[in-house]
């Protein structure tokens, strides 16, 4: 059995839909202003989804960074505390329509939700097809990191290498 | 028009499905119509692209039959060519296949299956006791202990508590047709969770042998994974090594885990040997080749072709038979060259969409005009069923003692005769017998691996015909896989290096279709017919029977609708995943 023992900061999203990508954008922006932190793992995951599952259930502190809806206007931060976080989505069309939602659920049901997790979104713009952030966004994202590192810093893992 | 139950889409499969049924009187289906609702057009993407290269494109018609449509593109490409591949890249194409069934069809029963017949929230009443001692009488797999099954209740419990369903949320439990004890139930949902880490496990001869999986690399004329003892890059000791334990787990986790649960479940099931089966025609392609991939009489799956349930008197059938192989469109949403009843051989197939139905939304299909986007195979113009259960009867038939003797177990324990096999129940038996059958070729596959590898016999790839200068200008053929949902046929044509038309005929494209020009139900069409449905607006009997045949609708079309439906709000969403 593997232990969790893994610190990520996690950016999600698809950044070819603008918005989308925001996570990505931010874990990126993260690394290149703090660098390296001891034992803390800087990751985009991208969209791969299910993919990530064995990444997730390796870890003791998980940070989120993704594109939040919770019907706010655009460029509203979100946060959510790991009790708050929705481990499903309800309505499905297809096989699919996997969100990281799902991929929460099962590490869940799994009994390896990692004991710290912590989601920070920002209320997306535009999810059209395009690579740079709404300027809704691209004004919140260094508040969105810099909540990152609050965040982080309460984990006690704000310690250079 | 007359009123209609319609279940779409239809979860827990692979892809898009609309099931719509009429029901008589007594709440039975009366007649069923199955829609294929998604298409991507794969076929027409091969068109004019090199041959070695089409197993990548014709491989991302599904990652959950992962492998099965390269195995059946790179084996069109050698018929075509008559390339012979090397003896021990057969051995390795062998030991990807059987480890394909046995992570599919576990996968499939647990994840997919299961659940239509286990209710996952009666667990919570069961005695994790008594669960222990039923499961300590029915295998020695060693998670058997009361404290064993006391956890998992807990979290089964702690998951209902929380009000987050997750992957047990929008389903029938309580549903009156739910027949097993509260031990039995808990046992089951134990074994779903274990399949999951399970699986892992079980894909490692993939991502050896080929990379990756989903989606392990191939190569026309062998295998691209050399074989070489001393080396880093190569198949070499260590993986040799891997693919033995992975070889272990797989054959332990079917003899101790799946086999013996579905024999745990089944006799609490019984009315389901005298429902969902249909037809009573069935074929198969074969698998499993000796070296000469096109002798058939050395596949351990035959090429079998039964009618009207009769196993004394099999056929072969032939794949390059134009008067008996044929896709139909009548129903389909395509347009033929030669008109609305005309059917195609796939060397002379044609794709051209033909989108006749109605602008969504709507309440029913137009079921006397074209109503899905699966062509109707059919074989003579009869229409056939293919998959486990084709295949356990053409090795039954034929002869193949091990499947004759975990057949014959079967029904014993069952205490039914042999015509029960034709049902949902049978079907559902046969996938777990020929995954037994495949999961047992591995380690004799393996010996042989070894044993060519001690003899010096290590060429993986056959180079003598790779460029397209040593091809004739014209060159047709017919590359078969039966893959876990059953026969897959590819047909390629290639004309000066390119492809000039490329045909595949999916298992669920047999299984699926829809009505054909004289009328006559596909194999789910038939299935259901007479299937009686306890509680209407919960139709899980109709699931009971679609899921034994396993849909993988997207091998079935191969289609994206890039409108992508418009979703409308999908609950609070995180990460809305708009790829």
């Amino acid at each position: 059995m593997e232990q969790q023992e893994r610190k990520v900061v996690l950016g999600l999203g698809n950044i070819l839909n603008r918005d989308e990508g925001m996570g990505v954008h931010a874990v990126k922006a993260l690394e290149a202003q703090i660098g390296d932190l001891a034992g803390v793992e800087w990751v985009d995951g991208g969209v791969l989804g299910m993919n990530l599952l064995m990444l997730i259930e390796e870890c003791s502190h998980l940070l989120v960074l993704d594109a939040a809806d919770a019907r706010q206007p655009p460029g509203t931060l979100i946060q959510l505390r790991r009790e708050q976080i929705p481990l499903y989505a309800g309505i499905k069309m297809s096989q699919h329509q996997v969100t990281f939602q799902e991929v929460l659920g099962l590490a869940n049901i799994r009994g390896k939700l990692p004991p710290h997790l912590h989601l920070i979104g920002i209320q997306p713009a535009d999810l059209s097809i395009g690579l740079g952030l709404s300027p809704e966004v691209a004004a919140i994202l260094p508040e969105m990191n810099e909540q990152a590192l609050m965040i982080l810093n309460q984990w006690g893992l704000l310690t250079h290498k | 028009m007359a009123q209609r139950l319609v279940i779409d889409p239809i979860t827990r499969i692979e892809g898009h499905l609309r099931i719509e049924a009429e029901l008589d009187g007594n709440s039975k289906v009366a007649k069923a119509y199955s829609s294929g609702t998604m298409v991507r057009g794969i076929e027409i993407i091969l068109k004019g692209r090199d041959p070695r290269e089409a197993w990548a494109f014709a491989q991302r018609a599904c990652g959950v039959c992962t492998t099965v449509h390269s195995f059946a593109s790179i084996r069109s490409v050698e018929d075509a060519l008559g390339i012979k591949i090397p003896k021990a890249a057969n051995l390795l194409r062998n030991l990807m296949i059987a480890q394909q069934y046995a992570h599919d069809h576990v996968m499939h029963f647990y994840h997919l299956h299961a659940l239509d017949w286990v209710d996952v929230v009666a667990s919570l009443k069961a005695n994790p006791a008594e669960t222990s001692r039923i499961q300590q009488s029915i295998s020695s797999w060693r998670n058997s202990s009361p404290a064993y099954f006391a956890d998992v209740q807990k979290k089964v419990q702690s998951i209902v508590d929380s009000g987050q369903l997750s992957v047990f949320a929008n389903a029938y439990w309580g549903h009156p047709a739910y027949k097993l004890p509260p031990e039995i139930n808990l046992l089951a949902v134990a074994h779903y969770l274990e399949a999951l880490d399970w699986q892992k496990d079980a894909v490692k001869i993939h991502t050896i042998l080929g990379g990756k999986n989903p989606h392990p690399n191939f190569v026309v004329g062998g295998v691209p994974m050399p074989i070489d003892l001393n080396s880093d890059t190569a198949l070499n000791a260590e993986r040799l090594s891997i693919i033995s334990d992975s070889i272990d787990r797989i054959t332990e986790f079917v003899d101790q885990v799946y086999l013996p649960d579905l024999l745990a479940i089944a006799p609490y099931y019984l009315d389901y040997a005298a429902i969902g089966e249909g037809l009573g025609n069935f074929l198969t392609w074969g698998e499993l080749p000796g070296e000469d991939n096109s002798d058939t009489s050395k596949y351990v799956v035959p090429r079998a072709l039964i009618l009207n349930r009769d196993l004394a008197n099999v056929t072969v059938p032939d794949p390059r038979d134009f008067d008996r192989m044929k896709e139909y469109i009548s129903h389909s949403w395509y347009k033929y060259g030669a008109g609305e009843t005309a059917g195609l051989h796939p060397w002379q197939g044609e794709t051209t969409f033909n989108y006749t139905g109605p602008k969504p939304p709507f309440q029913q299909l137009e079921v006397e005009q074209k109503y899905s986007w699966l062509k109707a195979p059919r074989w003579n113009d009869v229409p056939v069923e293919v998959g486990p259960l084709a295949r356990v009867l053409a090795m039954y038939a034929g002869g193949h003692q091990q499947t004759k003797d975990l057949v014959d177990m079967v029904l014993k324990k069952l205490g039914a005769p042999i015509t029960a096999v034709f049902s949902t129940l049978g079907r559902t038996a046969a996938r777990a017998i020929e995954t037994k059958v495949f999961a047992d070729t591995l380690r004799a596959t393996y010996n042989d691996l070894i044993t060519e590898i001690k003899a010096g016999n290590t060429r993986t790839f056959n180079s003598d015909k790779w460029e397209p200068l040593t091809w004739p200008a014209r060159a047709q053929g017919f590359g078969f896989m039966e893959a876990p949902r059953g026969a897959l046929g590819h047909w390629i044509v290639i004309q000066n290096g390119k492809i000039e038309n490329y045909q595949m005929v999916v298992p669920t494209t047999w299984n699926g279709s829809p009505r054909d020009h004289k009328g006559q139900a596909g194999a789910y069409e038939a299935a259901l017919v007479g299937t009686p449905l306890a509680k209407p607006e919960w139709p899980l009997e109709i699931l009971r029977t679609i899921h034994s045949f396993d849909p993988c609708m997207a091998c079935a079309i191969h289609m994206v609708d890039a409108q992508g439906q418009d979703l409308g709000e999908v609950g609070i969403g995180l990460n809305v995943c708009v790829s």
